[in-house]
């Protein structure tokens, strides 16, 4: 353990200070844990907007970050619970694999892009593309989200407590998209469907895992996902791919 | 690539510190453009006075210069300002288009100064001593060439106008058209640079009438293309980014300034920052803020 990251009196607990310690030797340090360690919370201080914080995580630990983060923080994590106490910039948690990344504040564009699994959430809103290309992620945004979210999402749900922007869902294959408020407009081959039970039943299942079950009605959501016309390729969609 | 910063004062207190806090924000901003670097400042001016910004080659001798056409020459590194009666503004570029043609007036205006050159961008605040400057509003930029060479030409901003300057991250891809327009309607493009376009259609616009705010307005249907603008003015700052958001930008708001950085990095350092509302501009939205109003 190099010195710079001093473990502090708590059991368990590491706190790392970025406006002294390198970001690659927290990252470095980060990637080196074994799964069964005993470092298992890790607090970072004036992470002051840098790029990659707690990116490519792959054990069970949690990592509490007192501020704003750059660029693809989380990004790739697997297992691990990262908490932004702050906003956070392009593709937090893109290709997430599992675990649990909780924004507190808002998230840049791309937010959950490419992601195959674990929960992401996010307090404020998230701008752009949020759950572009999404692949089995859960994304809970508490506002709302920009232009071209759940573009080609291919699985998992986005959920949005708020309003969603221009081209929601465009070429959406089988994410299941859900909105409380509403939509500026629906992308190409993405339509409202009815919310089924089982659906209900789906929704109330995220947004207990967000911890907000009760606290939003879910009769005030609707449904979007796949018209499924554009899954092959007809020279009569040609203007819509 | 690139990075553009941004710094709006709206209480004088800090106006000492303007260019100590611009020169901080461009030097993180060296990441996103290492190529060149430039920065515009709105300081003091003179009713009746208009400041000639000139950039010259290294070792331009602007004392003797400002001897010969008969007004001091304040000079920085590679760039000199000099202070000229408005009624003088024509005689006097055409006496130094005459004495010294390598020079170029890079900018003009009541109250700005515009410093641009080819060099890591911390280097270039630091040869031009941007930390000494004071001022009501700036902006910079870190440039990461694509569409056109790393020259000191090439560097941003851009001024078409009196105290009117652009800084732009992305590319336009329908400059070539504007450009024809613009030279038809009296307003030739110096440089090839697709970012110079942008600044002589916000002047163009300015100059029919429109508010800053309007003519950034008008650029949402009449240029094409991906950017991140942000403008300044003699009294007023905007910001605005295209349909798609396909260049980031982030802001922050506080009692005591309006700042703009391309990264949130950027605007860490500022003061007052954690209790700042800071936000991401909306794509297609104009964003304008005037020290008049």
């Amino acid at each position: 353990m190099n010195l710079s990251l001093k473990p502090a009196t708590a059991e368990g607990e590491t706190l790392v200070d970025l406006a002294t310690t390198p970001l690659r030797e927290l990252n470095g340090a980060l990637h080196k844990l074994a799964p069964d360690t005993n470092q298992t919370l890790w607090k970072i201080a004036h992470p002051a907007g840098r790029h990659a914080i707690a990116a490519g995580l792959d054990v069970p630990v949690t990592i509490e970050i007192d501020g704003p983060v750059g660029y693809y923080c989380a990004g790739m994590n697997k297992q691990a619970r990262v908490i932004v106490h702050g906003n956070a910039g392009v593709g937090v948690a893109e290709n997430m694999m599992s675990g649990f990344v909780h924004v507190k504040g808002d998230a840049s564009q791309a937010a959950g892009a490419t992601a195959h699994g674990g929960l992401l959430i996010i307090d404020g809103n998230a701008s752009a593309r949020c759950g572009i290309s999404m692949k089995g992620i859960d994304i809970v945004v508490k506002g709302s989200v920009g232009h071209m979210s759940a573009f080609m999402a291919q699985a998992g749900t986005l959920t949005v407590l708020g309003d969603a922007g221009e081209a929601l869902g465009d070429s959406l294959y089988e994410a299941k998209l859900f909105v409380r408020g509403s939509v500026s407009s629906l992308g190409a081959d993405c339509i409202e469907k009815e919310m089924r039970e089982e659906h209900k039943a789906l929704l109330a299942e995220k947004l207990k895992a967000a911890g907000i079950l009760g606290e939003v009605d879910i009769a005030e959501f609707r449904r979007y996902g796949s018209a499924r016309t554009l899954y092959h390729f007809h020279v009569d969609n040609v203007s819509s791919y | 690539m690139c990075g553009i910063v941004g710094l709006f004062l709206k209480q004088p207190k800090l106006e000492p510190e303007l260019g100590a806090l611009l020169s901080q924000m461009l030097d993180i901003m060296c990441d996103r453009g290492p190529d060149s670097a430039g920065f515009a400042v709105y300081g003091g001016g003179t009713p009746g006075f208009v400041k000639l910004t000139l950039r010259g080659p290294a070792g331009t001798d602007f004392a003797a210069l400002g001897e010969a056409i008969g007004h001091p020459i304040r000079p920085r590194d590679t760039h000199g300002v000099l202070s000229v009666p408005v009624e003088e503004e024509a005689s006097v570029r055409a006496a130094l288009a005459r004495l010294a043609p390598e020079l170029r007036v890079v900018g003009a205006g009541t109250r700005m100064e515009l410093y641009k050159e080819v060099g890591l961008p911390a280097d270039v605040a630091k040869r031009f001593k941007l930390e000494e400057m004071s001022g009501t509003h700036a902006i910079g930029h870190t440039r990461m060439a694509t569409e056109s060479a790393v020259t000191t030409d090439g560097a941003h901003p851009f001024s078409t106008g009196p105290d009117q300057c652009l800084v732009h991250n992305g590319s336009l891809s329908n400059h070539a058209g504007v450009r024809r327009l613009l030279a038809r309607e009296g307003l030739p493009v110096t440089t090839e640079n697709d970012s110079e376009v942008a600044a002589a259609y916000l002047t163009y616009r300015m100059r029919g009438g429109d508010t800053l705010g309007e003519a950034l307005e008008h650029s949402l249907g009449d240029l094409d293309g991906f950017y991140t603008f942000v403008v300044g003015t003699e009294s007023g700052f905007g910001v605005l980014r295209d349909p798609i958001a396909c260049k980031p930008a982030v802001m922050a708001e506080t009692d005591d300034y309006v700042a703009f950085a391309s990264e949130y990095r950027a605007l860490a350092g500022l003061p007052g920052i954690e209790t700042a509302r800071v936000f991401e501009p909306e794509p297609a939205r104009v964003y304008f803020w005037d020290r008049a109003a």
